[in-house]
């Protein structure tokens, strides 16, 4: 590709819209406009220029802000189906009835939305390829433009054809007595306004504000650092996340953190004494809850301990964890998640003969998290435990089956043994029902005294080493976002022939108010010829011609 | 007087001086319309009426704040009050910079119809269940509402934008949009004619039903219930049945009340055609018949510019600060996040359309109607309907 020739001599790359040095339209477009584009101050921009190659055509496919446009409302409208039902990890039902759960609520739309991958749409690869297609979408374009601007805006002359200031949107051009006197004016009252002046001969560039052209191109790579430390979760080490149910009085190894160990001393819910509201008495709840706590004991094994190794156990510190007071420690956190309260402990039974049950041979307390085998109640009477379910949910194979491994609903088979019944009774024993005596009917029989019941708490346990980088990505952009929309840049050209005309033109990349403000006070100062606005003088013109294209846009 | 009476004395004074302010605002156009004099000492002074009601109700804010221990954002009311404040000052902001008088004439109705809906929902102050009892709350809450209002503004000069340039006497489907956001305006009054109708007659009745669980709860209407919740039995009913029972998944309470609310909406929207001989639209057009359309339009893009920044950095920053201290994670999909996050991106794509494409003038101004009608649906719909986590928003 051959560099573009200007009237001026200057050599400018292929694709150049406005000479690099003097500013003439190098264009057809561009010498028929009467307010030239001024996005990118003219330079070649890689995207508008080739287009041959496959790179090429993936480049301007990912430079084109169409595209960009277009995938962020894709990514929005596919966002926002996902708010249409409740996704999965938010349904309180256990993982295999999931589907059941959407069907049965939600009938044919929840299971249409459950088979398509809906209730779980912001980790399904198409919704995570939408969202890398924007990052590269983002970077390119950035690339492509933030390059040739930079390399513009720093090679700034100050010296610009005539040709270029007439087709900035606010021109002035007239007499002045004085030239010299009259660029002196300018640069002192520009310099008051804060801008930076340069002269070159009988031309004058006032410039304020420059670094905002860069905020988007700051909140751009803001963003590619952000989304880059989400998928740094992916790595192992970087990211981890487990969950842990821990009951009163228990000491168990954390998950996720090897060595350490929790105790939980002892968990408290506290509520407010106050009549439940409309909504929440909807929601089932009926005292709002005030406090969630769980006081915990941190302790971690010496170093070279083998895993499970309780012995010796080096205590950290005691903490209060609570919602929004997680206990930190060696960059992992411990949240309060969930609790139950009341979970069964222990039961407490006492054998006795059926003829005279006020007699007992003895009482057994059964730990149901870790019930012994037999137990020796002396005088020759033994009770020995055959089988423990401790969430029964019935017979399968006349063995006894048991849901989960909470003692919820404990049942016991056991086998009695005492000086009349040597040979021993089998019972089986269900709390709050009868016993079932499957091999005839017994003489002695378990009878239940009573229960000790605690809580347990449930702890997520986190560690996200990528939060740092989402943290400086987060800031970065912070700081690109308000450079870009806080601040703007404004230019404004003076040139003064030796006959007296003077020329003068300014741009602004966005707010034209303030500019206006800076240019009233200059003219007046100075006394410059009135300037116009050009597009503001042919607004209502072109306003009925312009409006109908939009209408076949939209 | 307690401190809350104080309280609410002073959000009474507010709204008051809004709703003074709003026709000092009309008439200083209407003065500025017939002389050309005049303007400045009526825009002077429904500026100061307004900064006195703003005043008030940072009164009220303040007030509240230090009677409940916490930042007062923490329920329907209290947020939506807020925010209804925030446009104020958003709108006082704006004004200083441009000193556009129509902006006030129709930033102050919305402000009014936004306290006014808020006031509809249960006032008592109520303590701060554990997830909610954080600094973030404050900083987190205050912060994102503060980028809505500003990003409100640019709807509001959008609003004035095409309240001039529509044609309104030839139909188009813009006359016909536009003329939807004024019917949706009068749609939110008739919710609060109707609730504080009902209100004041006490009405009450008490339903049982099962809900999409098959679960059976309990169900109070404060309006006549027009649809019955899921297998519903009366325990105590007034005045009428309902005449349609709805499926397990629709809240036939909120149905009854959304139909009310257009009922009594449409029936006000025809009263004032018939009275008016005219659209809506076309009652405010002679106040915006001299507003600069350039001007506005900047004002609408500019606003979005201030508020765009503060948005990101409360409603999605701080947000996460705050998700990753009290969830543990800064991030979990869950409804209101991801209207968040789409209310972002609309207004990323706003600003690249206006960048880059030249989207300016009408469609911006469409844009930002489009943009407000989103936060609109992230404060009500998604708090009363999609309700996830932050459903501690609607009690």
């Amino acid at each position: 590709m051959e560099n573009i020739i200007c009237a001026c001599g200057h050599s400018n790359p292929y694709g150049t819209k406005l000479c690099e040095k003097c500013g003439r339209p190098l264009t057809e477009e561009g010498k028929q406009t009467k307010v030239v584009d001024m996005r990118y101050d003219g330079m070649a921009i890689r995207s508008k220029t080739y287009n041959t190659t496959i790179v090429d055509k993936i480049w301007n496919f990912f430079s084109n802000v169409k595209v960009g446009i277009a995938l962020i409302i894709i990514t929005l409208v596919a966002a926002s189906i996902g708010t249409i039902l409740p996704q999965a990890i938010y349904v309180n039902v256990p993982e295999p009835s999931k589907a059941e759960y959407y069907e049965k609520v939600y009938g044919l739309l929840g299971k249409l939305y459950n088979n398509l991958g809906l209730s779980n749409l912001y980790s399904t690869w198409w919704f995570q390829i939408l969202v890398g297609m924007l990052a590269i979408s983002i970077i390119v374009a950035s690339l492509d433009r933030g390059l040739p601007l930079h390399k513009s805006l720093k090679n700034q002359r100050v010296k610009r054809h005539e040709s270029f200031m007439k087709r900035q949107r606010i021109v002035a051009e007239g007499q002045v007595p004085n030239p010299e006197e009259t660029l002196d004016k300018v640069e002192q009252k520009m310099t008051d306004l804060k801008y930076r002046v340069r002269r070159d001969g009988s031309a004058l560039l006032a410039e304020r504000g420059r670094f905002a052209r860069y905020g988007p191109y700051i909140n751009h790579v803001g963003l590619i650092i952000f989304l880059a430390g989400v998928m740094l979760r992916l790595v192992p080490g970087f990211y981890v996340d487990e969950t842990i149910w821990i009951r009163e009085g228990e000491t168990r190894a954390i998950p996720g953190m090897d060595g350490y160990f929790i105790k939980n001393n002892k968990f408290i819910l506290e509520t407010h004494d106050n009549k439940p509201q409309d909504e929440q008495s909807n929601q089932g709840v009926n005292a709002m809850a005030k406090n969630y706590q769980t006081d915990i004991t941190l302790y971690k094994q010496p170093d070279g301990a083998l895993p499970g190794d309780t012995d010796n156990l080096k205590k950290l510190r005691d903490y209060s964890i609570r919602v929004n007071h997680p206990l930190k420690e060696n960059s992992f956190a411990l949240y309060q998640m969930n609790y139950r309260l009341n979970e069964l402990r222990q039961m407490n039974f006492k054998l006795v003969n059926k003829a005279n049950e006020e007699e007992s041979l003895g009482q057994i307390e059964i730990d149901l998290t870790n019930p012994k085998k037999e137990y020796d109640l002396g005088n020759g009477s033994s009770v020995q435990i055959l089988v423990y379910t401790p969430d029964f949910s019935g017979f399968k194979d006349g063995e006894p089956q048991t849901q989960t491994s909470i003692p919820n609903n404990p049942a016991f088979i056991f086998k009695m043994t005492t000086p009349e019944t040597p040979k021993g009774e089998v019972s089986f024993v269900e709390i709050r029902k009868p016993p079932f005596e499957p091999l005839g009917e017994n003489k002695y029989r378990m009878k239940f005294t009573g229960v000790e019941t605690r809580n347990s708490s449930n702890f997520t346990i986190r560690k996200d080493s990528t939060i740092p980088m989402l943290f400086v990505g987060g800031i970065i952009f912070m700081i690109g976002v308000v450079i870009g929309s806080y601040w703007n840049h404004r230019r404004l050209w003076l040139q003064v022939e030796p006959d007296g005309r003077v020329l003068m033109a300014a741009h602004v990349n966005k707010n034209m108010f303030s500019m206006k403000k800076d240019l009233d006070t200059v003219t007046t100062f100075a006394g410059l010829p009135p300037y116009e606005d050009q597009l503001d003088a042919s607004e209502d013109v072109k306003k009925s011609t312009k409006e109908k294209e939009g209408d076949n846009n939209l | 007087m307690s401190l809350i009476d104080i309280s609410r004395n002073l959000l009474f004074v507010a709204f008051i001086a809004y709703l003074v302010a709003t026709f000092l605002f009309g008439g200083s156009i209407k003065q500025s319309n017939a002389t050309g004099k005049n303007t400045e000492k009526w825009g002077k002074v429904a500026i100061v009426v307004t900064i006195i009601g703003l005043l008030s109700q940072l009164g009220y804010f303040i007030t509240r704040w230090i009677y409940a221990g916490h930042a007062p954002v923490s329920n329907m009311f209290e947020f939506t009050t807020a925010f209804g404040m925030f446009i104020v000052g958003a709108f006082v902001l704006i004004y200083f910079i441009y000193r556009v008088t129509a902006l006030g004439l129709v930033a102050l109705p919305v402000a009014l119809l936004i306290i006014a809906y808020a006031a509809m929902f249960p006032k008592e102050v109520t303590p701060l269940m554990p997830s909610l009892q954080s600094h973030w709350l404050t900083i987190h809450v205050i912060t994102a509402a503060l980028g809505q209002s500003l990003l409100a503004i640019s709807a509001v000069a959008g609003l004035i934008y095409l309240l001039k340039v529509v044609d309104l006497k030839k139909p188009s489907k813009q006359r016909f949009w536009l003329e939807s956001v004024m019917f949706f305006l009068v749609v939110v009054l008739g919710f609060v004619i109707a609730t504080c109708f009902f209100s004041l007659l006490g009405y009450d009745s008490t339903y049982t039903y099962v809900d999409k669980e098959g679960n059976g709860r309990q169900i109070e209407y404060k309006m006549p219930p027009l649809f019955g919740m899921n297998e519903y039995k009366a325990i105590e009913e007034h005045g009428m049945s309902p005449l349609v029972e709805m499926p397990p998944l629709i809240n036939a309470k909120k149905l009854t009340t959304v139909v009310w609310s257009l009922l009594v909406g449409s029936v006000l929207y025809l009263l004032i055609r018939l009275i008016a001989r005219r659209r809506i639209s076309a009652i405010f057009q002679p106040f915006v018949k001299r507003v600069n359309l350039q001007l506005v339009d900047e004002i609408g893009y500019r606003s979005v510019l201030i508020g765009f920044p503060v948005f990101t950095l409360g409603a999605l920053i701080f947000a996460m600060i705050w998700a990753q201290l009290s969830w543990s994670r800064f991030w979990g999909w869950d409804p209101k996040e991801v209207w968040a996050l789409i209310t972002w991106l609309f207004y990323a794509a706003f600003l690249h359309l206006r960048l880059s494409k030249g989207w300016e003038g009408q469609k911006s101004a469409w844009l930002a109607l489009i943009g407000f009608a989103i936060i609109l649906f992230n404060l009500i719909a998604v708090n009363l309907i999609l309700a996830g986590l932050h459903s501690y928003a609607s009690a």
